[in-house]
């Protein structure tokens, strides 16, 4: 069957990339191998399509109030040209979604969404706003418009990111501080230029419409050859984001799961008028959660996987959310919930692997940190 | 290495028999599948093995895989250079096997796959 398919299928085709199934669109998940791709981006640069993800505009007078409502970060301070990461809670405290929200202007929004929660985004954002409108007619005139299928979104990360990115675009990067984007133009089409990424390095996300991106791949890949930039796949991608114990929706965030539990509080705010779940939040947040994410590493030889068992003194503890060979420490590594009497770091927990116990502490998250460009 | 001499299962395994001793690794269309191998689950020498049967696995960065014993017997020795270079079996998954037995049952032989088979068999699930 196939799937949904980015303005740059023919290119990941044509270059070798071996293609799978995520969230229903044909991507490639590696072109030579996930090490290479993955050690290239931490030492040198990675180029990324990630057009499958979904952006979501929300405009209209009120549109600041309306989302505040909505999301667990503060939308007040929020000016145009900045962006900021929040969770979309439900009514139970869990995630519907993980999103970026870039502020285009005082009554325009642009909302970054996972690729396989865009169209369940949108009809919560709107069946949200609709109960909004009926409560406060102020807030009856904004709108969301699931706008998607215009944007094609290539990722350049790592440190060498900004040189060959600066080489194309006319707009001095250095002016583009970290969770900061500029309107600008790139081979004078344009595009939305964020200081932005899932990988735990430098780098920029770049927005444009759909028939600019195989130029845009094309030139970035010429200008970033002397570089060592090499594209990457979704396989190096999940390592990448992991390492810097960014959470992937499915694993670390679910409906079911809440920010405290997936140790996301930083982004939680209860300074500001209510939104989904905030009571259960603020319960868990005041009392503790049952349970909460802690970085695994295996002490012994042994990779863990998602859903394997952890185990203390013979006994289930919890599972791990993500796992795998850490290209960067040569070493298995997971994110695990656990509770949280067992979360303090050095605790030593066992991860059950083809039925045999395998020794593992617990260790600080994230597992990689990289300074990036502060204001 | 020509892999005319080897019988292959359909799960992706090769053997290499010589005499009643057979050594067993995984073919290039499995570690090319797998991609960048980062770690074999070995097992012990003096197990035994038996056909259709797990034995050991092989996992890459994204996967683990399951491998099958593609004939019964006794494993006289597991090759440990794997432990510390996996990615062995991606250079040349033909000549870093993964286990030496003794067979017990060398008919089982007869089961396998020649390479001219096998190819065809890859191709086909493609």
């Amino acid at each position: 069957m196939a799937g949904k398919r980015t303005p740059l299928f023919e290119e990941h085709q044509a270059m070798g990339a071996k293609m799978v199934d995520f969230g229903g669109w044909d991507m490639p998940v590696q072109y030579t191998s996930i090490i290479e791709e993955h050690l290239a981006t931490r030492e040198k640069a990675g180029l990324f399509d990630v057009s499958h993800m979904g952006e979501i505009l929300v405009k209209g007078r009120g549109s600041r109030e309306a989302l505040n409502r909505l999301v667990t970060n503060n939308l007040a301070a929020l000016e145009p040209g900045k962006i900021i990461y929040t969770l979309l809670p439900n009514d139970r405290g869990g995630v519907v979604d993980d999103l970026l929200i870039y502020m285009l202007g005082e009554e325009e929004f642009f909302l970054v969404v996972n690729a396989s929660n865009t169209d369940k985004d949108y009809a919560w954002l709107v069946r949200q706003l609709e109960v909004l409108a009926v409560a406060e007619p102020a807030l009856a005139q904004v709108r969301a418009e699931n706008a998607s299928a215009d944007y094609a979104q290539i990722a350049i990360q790592g440190p060498a990111a900004q040189e060959i990115l600066q080489k194309l675009s006319v707009y001095d990067l250095n002016q583009i501080k970290f969770f900061r984007f500029a309107q600008t133009e790139v081979l004078n089409q344009p595009v939305i230029l964020s200081r932005t990424g899932y990988t735990g390095e430098d780098g920029f996300e770049i927005y444009c419409g759909r028939s600019a991106a195989v130029s845009l791949w094309r030139e970035l890949l010429a200008s970033g050859k002397e570089e060592g930039l090499l594209p990457v796949g979704l396989g190096a991608r999940d390592t990448l984001r992991f390492e810097a114990a960014l959470p992937l929706y499915g694993h670390e965030l679910s409906e079911e799961i809440t920010p405290i539990e997936a140790g996301l509080k930083h982004f939680v705010k209860m300074d500001k008028c209510d939104y989904p779940g905030k009571e259960i939040i603020k319960d868990q947040m005041e009392n503790g959660p049952r349970r909460i994410l802690a970085g695994i590493e295996l002490v012994e030889r042994g990779i863990p996987r998602e859903g394997y068992v952890i185990a203390k003194d013979g006994q289930p503890v919890g599972d791990v959310a993500s796992g795998t060979h850490s290209p960067t420490f040569k070493k298995g590594l997971a994110t695990a919930f656990v509770p949280p009497s067992l979360a303090a770091i050095d605790t030593e927990l066992d991860v059950i692997i083809r039925d045999k116990p395998v020794k593992a502490k617990v260790v600080q998250l994230p597992f990689y940190r990289k300074k990036t460009k502060q204001n | 290495m020509s892999t005319k001499s080897l019988k292959f299962s359909q799960e992706h395994e090769w053997v290499k028999a010589e005499g009643v001793t057979a050594y067993i690794g995984i073919s290039d269309f499995a570690q090319h599948s797998l991609g960048d191998i980062v770690f074999v689950d070995l097992p012990k020498a003096g197990a035994k093995i038996s056909a259709g049967k797990v034995f050991a696995a092989v996992e890459s960065v994204k996967a683990v895989s399951d491998i099958f014993a593609p004939v019964s017997g006794k494993i006289i020795e597991v090759n440990e250079a794997l432990n510390d270079a996996p990615e062995l079996i991606n250079e040349d998954p033909y000549e870093n096997w993964i286990v030496m037995v003794e067979m017990e049952e060398p008919s089982e032989l007869a089961a396998l796959m020649d390479s001219e088979a096998y190819d065809e068999f890859c191709k086909e699930g493609e």
